[in-house]
């Protein structure tokens, strides 16, 4: 059966890949410590020597939208171009190709339906920068195929935070049931707290740093029962108006396992909002 | 209330370089060919078959001509939509950050809970 070489959970910040390309007068004062961080936690990565990418993120209303949209949809194809013109335009990122791995996708839709999610599944997928944010930190060289999952934390009705949980747990199960001797790491992007568009925007933290404090120990611990006994759809409106994002997390925790510390933490509290990096080795960690 | 119908507005322009500049140029213009000739796009679908039923209130009409993000906020748009195109439209207009903190601040006197923008 396949190995879970690595779980990783992430913020997926738009603005890294300028901030940490710009040079001379362009290069925000911030970007040095944030690619220092960033090459550190790559490494926790690049040592799990990973095959396959599970890579679990939220279209921002790209290819889905309100005329027809999937809860969890997962990616099943050769390829998955990547990146919006809007995405081009807002954030300098780049366009991309990566290869698909639809062994795995086959896999994880048969058995997802099979233990009562009911995933929609697309054969075309482009994928955008809630999937692209963690190639370019964790895997520049976008060598690995992947199976991407979308998750809806954007358009209301949502899933239950406990459903994404349970979506954590039935992904990590469901890899480690693919017959396979290759080894995959699962990477999930969401936010701490986030507000866009709102009064709350571009403010010197993120909108709710008391939030972000507890969100990053429920998340390094794996604090699942602690967290859902807090976090519901409701109380997600209040540190911001985008922190429906952090049910990715939750989702990651699912996957990590309940009450697992994570092996590697990191934070960066930038204008905004706040980075937060994790990484699990459920086999040990590597040599 | 049509919720959605703003969304696919800001939705539709947002992705289109074009209609972009064309709804910054002029707005007025724009909203009343987009809600005679786009409006009932039935969108990833068939192009041979149109929504005969979406139109904006006179309020919801008002407000996208008058670039008034504040009023789709207020109405439920999505916050996403809106400061996505928004930002496409007018950060060109100001230095690093300053458009989109202006655009936050605009809005201190919004205060929890905010608009419900589910469709």
């Amino acid at each position: 059966m396949a190995t879970v070489a690595a779980v990783i959970a992430s913020t997926h910040h738009p603005f890294y890949y300028r901030a940490s390309t710009s040079t001379g007068a362009d290069r925000p004062p911030f970007a040095d410590e944030w690619v220092a961080k960033i090459e550190r936690f790559r490494e926790t990565l690049t040592r799990a020597e990973p095959d396959v990418l599970v890579m679990v993120g939220s279209d921002h209303f790209h290819q889905l939208w309100l005329d027809n949209m999937p809860q969890f949809l997962v990616g099943k194809a050769p390829f998955f171009d990547a990146n919006f013109y809007n995405e081009e335009r807002e954030f300098g990122l780049p366009r991309m190709t990566l290869r698909g791995e639809e062994e795995l996708a086959a896999h994880i839709l048969r058995e997802g339906l099979d233990r009562n999610f009911d995933l929609a599944f697309s054969n075309e997928l482009r994928i955008d920068h809630s999937i692209t944010c963690p190639i370019i930190t964790l895997r520049p060289e976008a060598d690995l195929p992947i199976v991407p999952i979308y998750t809806n934390i954007f358009a209301p009705p949502m899933p239950q935070p406990r459903r994404f949980v349970e979506l954590g747990r039935t992904i990590r199960d469901l890899v480690e049931s693919w017959p396979s001797d290759k080894r995959v790491a699962i990477i999930g992007t969401g936010h701490l707290s986030l507000e866009l568009g709102g009064p709350r925007q571009f403010g010197e933290h993120g909108p709710d740093p008391e939030f972000d404090r507890k969100a990053v120990e429920w998340i390094a611990n794996a604090d699942i029962a602690g967290c859902l006994a807090e976090v519901t759809l409701d109380s997600l409106h209040h540190p911001g108006n985008a922190t429906h994002g952090f049910m990715d997390f939750m989702l990651m925790m699912g996957v990590a396992g309940e009450g697992n510390r994570a092996d590697h933490v990191d934070t960066l509290d930038l204008f905004h909002t706040m980075e937060a990096y994790f990484t699990w080795y459920p086999n040990g960690v590597p040599a | 209330m049509s919720k959605y119908l703003l969304d696919k507005f800001l939705y539709t322009i947002d992705r289109d370089p074009e209609l972009v500049e064309r709804y910054r140029e002029s707005p007025a213009e724009t909203v009343a060919w987009w809600e005679q000739e786009f409006a009932g796009k039935l969108l990833n679908c068939t192009s041979a078959e149109r929504t005969t039923w979406l139109a904006f209130t006179d309020e919801e009409r008002k407000a996208l001509r008058e670039h008034d993000y504040i009023s789709l906020f207020t109405m439920g748009a999505h916050p996403f939509l809106t400061l996505t195109l928004f930002i496409a439209m007018f950060e060109r207009d100001h230095g690093p950050l300053e458009y989109q903190i202006a655009y936050g601040k605009a809005m201190q006197h919004l205060s929890m809970p905010y608009p419900d923008i589910a469709t």
